[in-house]
């Protein structure tokens, strides 16, 4: 059957007509990622595929590039670019209370079993420019349990990291995370917890004392503690499955009998060799009891 | 000319408009289909529920890792970006396109870049223009598009800014868009069949 096949309108997105050749494009961009690994040791040779290329012909685009290997001889070459594509390549789209309803389940079903332990201690991986540390801290305040808490809060990325410890978002977004702060179960008002400061909205500094903020890297590094919580929350959903299956084995390692694991709402454990070792607790929610 | 999957685009108008096309379609339909439908980032699951009441074909809203099956309608979840890979399909919450997560062009794009000349390319009624320059770049990639028919459609913006960056697709109305399909499905490629529900 003939298919036609007409030049699409130009955009400025337009990738090289290299990409044409899906095989080759495979090939370049799985030589980059080795090159990355082996030069800088940032390893994303096991990321989902479709989304990595999406973001290096981003990068390519907007650095007026027109080829893998033109990009490749950039970032090899030019520590600056590498920190730009670090950057690109770990998605910090975070918000406060995202998704209210897990943190009204995580009140409900979590927190009871949270108060039977003397102290808390719980792994945020992947923490990103840290929204959600901060809405795990107020919650954690307002169920009185945040004195005997500490939250690890970890990411691969230095840059973020810093953004998450000096706890200034931006103000335009502060209603948005009201809403959600209301829908998420809060028990008090939200703008008590910032003020509005260098532009942006300041954050209580007193949510952080009981936090850590660490680089920890999820593809190379190894467990350091053993938690009762560990959130990992649309992290994984970047790693192919063979990463995941990786990852998950860290999860399970670093969390105490009994201790509770908790996923983005569209993430799951299926086919993962621990999926037997969990039970999920009040189902769509992500929040699984590790019991074997 | 074998073909692996549908990638279907709608925003205003596509529930109903969905409802007819998938209820045309048989349950051993043998392309996957996969379905971006603009919705506010936390509408639940009703979306599924009633996609699932108007055809025969299994009904899901995707989670990560999903694998692409053959009698199934795997529906993008609310406030995530839909990636198609090989035999698989992943999420990202990466920011939104043109005010869109998901994004229509961000799903079409990608099931362009991994399956080629082998996707289909349904875009549906709608007010604003996601989808059309996924469908070029579908296209652009050796696919096929159709797009229906503006004036059959509840809302022609969509439709109309599609026909305008690809010419060459072919404009059906709704009630004949299953029948193509179907058309285009004979000597579709194997994939494999749903053993479970």
């Amino acid at each position: 059957m003939a298919v036609p096949i007409t030049e699409a309108p130009a955009t400025g997105a337009e990738p090289d007509p290299l990409a044409l050749k899906p095989d080759l494009e495979r090939i370049e961009i799985e030589l980059l990622l080795e090159g990355i690994f082996r030069h800088y040791g940032f390893d994303f040779r096991a990321y989902a595929y479709a989304s990595i290329r999406r973001r290096l012909w981003k990068r390519i685009d907007e650095e007026g590039l027109t080829s893998m290997s033109a990009l490749q001889q950039r970032v090899l070459h030019e520590p600056a670019m590498m920190e730009k594509l670090l950057l690109d390549l770990s998605i910090n789209v975070t918000a406060m209370f995202r998704d209210p309803s897990f943190y009204v389940t995580f009140r409900e079903h979590v927190v009871p079993l949270l108060r039977t332990y003397p102290f808390i201690r719980i792994w945020h991986a992947g923490c990103s420019t840290g929204e959600e540390v901060y809405s795990m801290a107020m919650l954690l305040r307002e169920e009185g349990l945040y004195d005997r808490s500490r939250i690890y809060a970890t990411d691969i990325n230095e840059v973020v990291l810093q953004r998450a410890k000096a706890g200034i978002f931006p103000l335009d977004r502060m209603q948005e995370y009201t809403d959600n702060y209301m829908r998420a179960g809060g028990k008090r008002s939200f703008s008590e917890y910032y003020t509005a400061k260098y532009g942006g909205a300041l954050f209580d500094h007193s949510l952080t004392k009981n936090v850590v903020f660490s680089q920890h890297n999820l593809v190379t590094d190894r467990s350091f503690s053993e938690f009762n919580v560990v959130l990992c929350r649309n992290v994984l959903i970047y790693f192919d499955k063979t990463l995941q299956s990786k990852v998950h084995s860290l999860f399970y390692d670093s969390l105490a009998m009994f201790g509770v694991l908790v996923l983005g709402s569209k993430e799951t454990l299926r086919f993962m060799s621990h999926e037997e070792c969990y039970q999920q607790i009040a189902p769509p929610e992500k929040i699984f009891r590790k019991v074997r | 000319m074998p073909y692996s999957i549908v990638a279907m685009g709608t925003s205003w108008g596509g529930l109903s408009a969905m409802m007819k096309l998938l209820g045309g379609l048989p349950a051993d339909f043998p392309i996957p289909i996969v379905v971006v439908q603009h919705r506010s980032k936390d509408s639940d699951r009703l979306l599924v529920q009633l996609l699932q009441d108007a055809t025969p074909l299994h009904v899901c809203e995707v989670e990560d890792k999903d694998l692409l099956l053959a009698g199934s309608v795997h529906v993008a979840p609310a406030n995530y970006h839909l990636l198609v890979e090989q035999g698989y399909l992943s999420l990202t919450t990466e920011e939104p396109v043109r005010y869109s997560r998901p994004s229509i062009d961000v799903m079409f794009s990608s099931a362009a870049d991994t399956y080629r000349s082998e996707t289909i390319g349904v875009v549906l009624t709608g007010a604003n223009e996601d989808g059309s320059s996924g469908l070029a770049y579908i296209v652009k990639r050796g696919g096929r598009a159709l797009i229906q028919d503006p004036k059959t459609a509840e809302i022609p913006i969509m439709p109309d800014a599609a026909v305008k960056a690809v010419p060459t697709a072919e404009v059906l109305p709704l009630d004949q868009l299953a029948p193509r399909l179907l058309e285009l499905s004979r000597g579709a490629a194997k994939a494999d069949r749903r053993t479970a529900v």
